[in-house]
């Protein structure tokens, strides 16, 4: 899937986040793969992602300044190639 | 943030550790000759079932999100499906080391019904020829029945662990096609001088030209092969291999031994790198934050010898236990170092006088040295 600004996502349930000084550590316990979040502000929007309807949303009220979407964007897509995050499940 | 900037923020020293070593007990049912950990006997010190769970708990509140646990063979612990259980009820997810020797149907079985379960099966040479000169009579065959037995159970991928050696090197390929033939992932990692390994690492570790062979391999492999990055020495060869090119030592990795004692790191088993210990007051969570040893280690290295040499920034001086324990200085290159760079200080060095590990587990007859000095000499 193509991340966008109108996607809709959550962090991977199999997915634990621990904050470090440089961003934060996320361990998917399904793949085993450690990945890290290299900026504080990433780690709190993917944090945030469950709280809003979609990723503008989630930027706006992380106070995320609009020319830092597309770098956003482009973050959470490399973090839902790597399932960190994903499409939200209707179910949860 | 850049990558390198990452590894400068990771040599600083992390809030818990990414991966933590534990070895439950010093018992073993074999006797390898390059054991890191000189296992043979239990030691009586041994932590107890409630201590080792008390150690779970506060990697939980750490956030740890796996351990690897090795030994001696912690199979041979009657608390350790009970262990794994508690680990992983708490969201800490496991990787073991074993030889194998315990993983019949039934345990297979077991061990496949498990979540965030990850099985390391130790195995040093393709054939019983190699592998039973280092690992001692009679463990290929256990290795190989371990891993049927895996298979059969449906366990899915499990690994295969492999101590790259002078004798194995050759056989790298075939190591491959063993775990593509098991459904396995292949995982190969450095000879250590450590434990029993400091006694066999000049007559078992890889020449020169071995070592270029493992590099292109492991560059041609790429992020198929798992090393645990222990090959970045060979980062000075050129193209970096994957993984974090940093000695991670009290920075974001440690080893807790099977008596509580908190090291650095898996290789160094020495009063000079003992942090603490987990029944100290504070428990593991203030040896980790602030034992003075770890401290230092999360202070900028000096490079010494090292630093005139271009390569230093591709392989960062090499590894801090191999270098210790072939008595060279800890601020120079290290015993493999790719340009050569060791190899006079450590031809002067006599045989002997290196730092010795503090404690020696083994059991009373060294059989299995004998055999070595026999094999590899036919």
């Amino acid at each position: 899937m193509t991340v966008a600004l109108e996607s809709v996502l959550e962090i991977h349930p199999q997915v634990a986040v621990r904050p470090e000084t440089f961003g934060a550590l996320a361990y998917h316990y399904g793949n085993r793969r450690l990945i890290f979040l290299k900026h504080p502000d990433v780690v709190t929007v993917v944090q945030s992602l469950n709280s809003y309807p979609d990723v503008q949303s989630t930027l706006s009220a992380c106070g995320v300044a609009p020319e830092r979407w597309p770098s956003f964007v482009a973050a959470l897509s490399s973090l839902e190639t790597s399932e960190v995050v994903r499409e939200r499940q209707i179910a949860s | 943030m850049s990558a390198k900037s990452l590894v400068e923020e990771m040599k600083r020293g992390l809030d818990a550790p990414i991966c933590l070593t534990w070895e439950l007990t010093y018992a073993c049912n074999l006797q390898c000759v390059h054991c890191l950990s000189s296992s043979g006997q239990r030691d009586e010190r041994e932590l107890s079932t409630e201590e080792a769970k008390k150690i779970l708990d506060d990697l939980r509140d750490l956030q740890v999100f796996y351990i690897n646990i090795g030994g001696g063979e912690p199979m041979v612990r009657r608390d350790f499906f009970e262990l794994l259980e508690y680990s992983v009820a708490n969201g800490i997810g496991v990787k073991f080391s074993t030889n194998g020797a315990f993983i019949d149907e039934e345990k297979a079985r077991r061990l496949a019904a498990m979540d965030y379960l990850d099985i390391q099966i130790s195995l040093d040479g393709v054939d019983a020829a190699t592998n039973d000169a280092v690992r001692g009579e009679g463990s290929y065959d256990m290795a190989i029945r371990a891993m049927e037995n895996l298979k059969a159970a449906n366990f899915g991928q499990f690994k295969i662990s492999v101590v790259v050696t002078r004798h194995n090197v050759s056989q790298l390929d075939q190591f491959k096609a063993l775990a593509d033939h098991y459904g396995a992932q292949l995982r190969i990692t450095r000879l250590r001088p450590a434990g029993r390994g400091a006694d066999t690492w000049h007559e078992l570790h890889p020449t020169n030209a071995q070592q270029r062979e493992i590099y292109n391999w492991l560059l041609k492999h790429g992020e198929n092969i798992l090393t645990g990055d222990s090959f970045f020495h060979l980062n000075a060869l050129g193209e970096s291999l994957p993984g974090l090119n940093m000695c991670g030592a009290g920075r974001v990795v440690c080893l807790i031994d099977p008596i509580g004692d908190v090291y650095a790191c898996p290789f160094v088993i020495h009063d000079e790198f003992k942090a603490g210990n987990v029944r100290d007051e504070g428990g593991f969570a203030k040896v980790w934050k602030q034992s003075d040893l770890f401290l230092s280690l999360r202070e900028p290295q000096s490079a010494g010898a090292c630093a005139s040499c271009g390569a230093f920034d591709a392989c960062q001086g090499g590894c801090m236990a191999a270098k210790f324990f072939t008595g060279l200085p800890l601020d120079g290159p290290d015993p493999e170092c790719v340009g050569g760079d060791a190899d006079e200080a450590l031809s002067i060095i006599s045989r002997g006088s290196e730092p010795k590990p503090s404690m020696d587990h083994s059991k009373p007859v060294t059989l299995t040295r004998t055999k070595l000095s026999v094999s590899t000499a036919s």
